[in-house]
């Protein structure tokens, strides 16, 4: 069945624009979220690799 | 709120940087060893073993696998454990990660020499090891998971997502382009045929480089580089659309390795398309990477951890502008098959994945024997070494590259190529190779002087196993925010689960099209499967690796078709292939195209070329084989061949394997009479007259006359 139905796509360049789509909605849906994020929220995460206990760049003196 | 105290494991970390400085030595030095076989042919030894074509593969498994994929396991086991604030979910998994990873690896090292090979690029392993592969993945993914649930710190800091990708998206990568049909214990035909196959593997190959050498460095670089730089990353932000802009666009742009090919239009510009988007988030994460050292470039002069990670940085970044270039059809239609390629790879390979390593190994491993780093000057010998290595690598390859392809297009006034051999085309360009292999040399040192000192580094200090830490468990959420700490208890799981939608989207949408939609791939009526007897041939032309050096795709250049079928002017179609398991269209033309060999030489003349390739093309770089002369083909695996080609679809009827051999004795023995005409004696059942069966009937189907091309159903 759906086998039929995708044989029955005879212009097949559309899925290249199906996929810009597709890509395009989930870029923006992206960067609104990001622009929402709370800003306590990422300096926190921003310092999560520096604040993991062991001390940093010792190795070079 | 107490603390609770645990240890991090770094005995596993350990393990795993001795093993990626071991292999990534070896690894290298077969790459130095093939380099060198291209303009002094005699290094191959006049063995099957170490022939070119069996060496450069054993060389990329090696450096991917071997090397990065250690050093990648090391990077990630170091960094979670603190991401975290936990030990590693098992110890037990840890180990069996550490030694499934080395047993593959050394089942690698001895099967590619012994020609034992699927034929498909960087997924050349067997089936029995390819099993291997998913199970020891799967232990490492759930270890990764694992650690990821039983942590003490609520949020994912960006490096894990990245290491959740790659669990992710290598399984889904290697299991697909791994379906293949075995037809003896150590041999197997792909499960796909023709462009299909292609699709498939460029699609691995394409996404092998993203998640494999990509996706686990970024982790490692959004972990380590702050680190050595001791401030934060430049935007938090931009890591989060990073990391999803990169997934979601990385998965798209296989295609753009098959520009030109027998692949539908419409494939090859989607390929196009997302390589270009590419260009967006591949610089938004150098850019991040690089601006996290804003304000803390003076100690980059002193810092050789810093030196390194900005150089893996900077080549990460040049490797990939010069990626979606490549993917633009007119400068691939230069750089294609050219060593120009050789070159981009390179500066990816030696600049990105090598300098990330050695930083981090630099950075590793004082810390974890407690010491400070035995020689900083031997550290900057290594970054001059290797810099200078990559230079001396890159610059002669790229053009080398420009002056073969120039070559290969250029006419005269009279509308003839100017260079009708191909061989005057290599031999222009063997000077370049001698640099290469000198940028090769140089490379090499630097990684044998950072091993010294890394090995003076850990005698100096005294290892800690079992480093003890603590942190507060995770917090219970009170009981009304129940339904939202559900939510981010779940979070590891949903996130793996979003990422691999993400990157299936772009998967299916590539190939369902191409596996369900018949007329994709137009039918040629007179293309047919293979005599038993070239069935043996093309398995001795995938065992010896020939498609490491001859594509088998002639593009639709007026310089192509004139210069592999002068007579026909044909180039190659998609209908052409639909019976070969796998495909063998090849990535680089260090010697001619073979798709329009067949019925261009007499027998006797393949005869004498596979004895000594200078015999009839006198400087040419190829190696002898000379072995196919004396070693039979076994009669016993053409039933088992047969069979398994017709469970993946080609049409033999059955029953046919009963009478193959009868069939196959019959062809051999009318290349033994061709043979004999011209005085050369051989028994029909070598190997050498079953290369020359195979050789001669390629691209030959299609000149069959009264030709039909349908475009059946």
């Amino acid at each position: 069945m759906y086998k039929q139905i995708l044989e029955s796509i005879q212009d097949v360049d559309i899925w290249p624009v199906i996929s810009l789509v597709i890509f395009f909605i989930f870029f923006v849906g992206i960067l609104i979220k990001v622009a929402f994020i709370d800003k306590k929220f990422i300096k926190k995460m921003e310092e999560m690799p520096l604040d993991d206990g062991a001390e940093n760049n010792q190795s070079i003196e | 709120m107490s603390l609770e105290k645990f240890q991090y494991d770094n005995k596993i970390v350990k393990a795993f940087i001795i093993a990626s400085v071991i292999f990534g030595l070896v690894g290298m030095l077969v790459g130095l060893t093939a380099a060198i076989q291209l303009f002094y042919p005699q290094l191959n030894l006049n063995t099957p073993f170490t022939t070119f074509g069996r060496i450069r593969p054993l060389h990329t498994n090696a450096i991917i696998f071997a090397f990065v994929g250690n050093a990648m396991f090391a990077g990630i086991y170091y960094s979670i454990q603190r991401l975290l604030k936990t030990r590693l979910f098992s110890d037990a998994l840890s180990w069996i990660n550490f030694w499934g990873w080395q047993l593959i690896i050394l089942a690698a090292a001895i099967s590619l020499p012994l020609g034992l090979t699927t034929g498909k690029e960087y997924a050349e392993l067997e089936w029995p090891i390819d099993i291997a592969i998913a199970l020891v993945w799967v232990v490492f993914g759930i270890n990764l998971i694992g650690t990821i649930l039983i942590r003490r710190e609520r949020h994912m800091y960006v490096a894990i997502w990245f290491y959740i990708a790659t669990f992710v998206t290598v399984a889904v990568l290697h299991i697909v382009n791994s379906f293949e049909m075995p037809a003896s214990m150590f041999k197997s035909y792909s499960w796909y045929a023709g462009v299909q196959d292609a699709l498939v593997q460029w699609w691995y190959g394409h996404n092998a480089v993203a998640f494999f050498l990509t996706t686990p460095y970024l982790g490692l670089m959004y972990y380590y580089l702050p680190k050595a730089a001791n401030r934060p990353v430049y935007s938090y932000k931009l890591s989060i659309i990073h990391f999803w802009a990169l997934i979601f666009i990385y998965i798209w742009a296989g295609p753009h390795h098959l520009l030109y090919s027998a692949l539908p239009d419409w494939a090859q510009s989607l390929g196009v398309v997302f390589s270009i988007m590419l260009i967006a988030p591949s610089w938004g994460g150098m850019l991040n990477g690089l601006l996290t050292l804003r304000g803390a470039w003076d100690k980059v002069r002193e810092d050789p951890v810093l030196k390194f990670l900005v150089v893996a940085v900077t080549a990460y970044g040049m490797s990939t502008f010069e990626g979606p270039m490549l993917s633009l059809k007119n400068v691939n239609a230069i750089a294609h098959f050219t060593d120009w390629i050789v070159a981009h790879v390179h500066i990816g390979g030696l600049g990105w994945n090598g300098f990330l390593t050695f930083g981090m190994m630099y950075w590793l491993v004082p810390k974890m024997w407690k010491t400070k780093l035995y020689s900083i000057k031997l550290a900057n010998f290594h970054f001059w070494a290797g810099t200078l290595g990559i230079v001396f690598y890159a610059l002669p390859l790229y053009f080398a590259g420009f002056t073969q392809s120039l070559m290969w297009k250029q006419f005269t006034d009279q509308g003839v190529l100017l260079y009708p051999n191909f061989l005057e085309t290599v031999t222009q360009i063997i000077p370049m190779y001698v640099l290469r292999a000198i940028g090769g040399t140089l490379y090499l040192i630097g990684t044998i002087v950072m091993t010294y000192n890394l090995i003076k580094t850990a005698k100096a200090g005294k290892f800690v196993a079992n480093e003890d830490a603590e942190a507060p468990a995770l917090e219970k959420v009170a009981p009304k925010e129940t339904y939202w700490h559900r939510i981010l208890e779940a979070k590891p799981v949903l996130f793996t689960v979003l990422a691999l939608i993400a990157i299936l989207i772009g998967g299916i949408i590539e190939f369902v099209p191409t596996f369900l939609i018949k007329s994709n791939i137009p039918t040629i009526e007179s293309v047919k499967p293979y005599t038993p007897l070239e069935l043996h041939g093309r398995d001795i032309y995938i065992r010896e690796g020939c498609n490491n050096c001859h594509s088998q795709l002639v593009r639709p250049f007026r310089s192509e078709v004139v210069r592999y079928d002068p007579n026909d002017m044909e180039y190659s179609k998609a209908g052409e292939y639909v019976y070969d398991h796998p495909f063998l269209w090849g990535s680089k033309r260090t010697g001619p195209d073979l798709h329009r060999l067949g019925g261009k030489y007499p027998d006797s003349w393949h005869y004498h070329h596979m004895l000594d390739p200078t015999t009839m093309s006198p400087n040419s770089i190829m190696p002898p084989y000379e072995w196919l002369f004396y070693h039979g083909i076994d009669l016993d695996a053409t039933a088992g061949k047969i069979k398994a080609l017709r469970t993946v679809g080609v049409p033999y009827p059955v029953g046919y394997e009963e009478t193959a051999n009868e069939d196959l004795l019959k062809q051999a023995n009318e290349i033994v009479n061709n043979l004999s005409m011209d005085g050369i004696q051989v028994h029909p059942e070598g190997e050498i007259v079953a290369l020359i069966a195979y050789l001669q009937r390629l691209g030959k189907d299609i000149k069959v006359k009264d030709e039909t091309i349908s475009e059946t159903e």
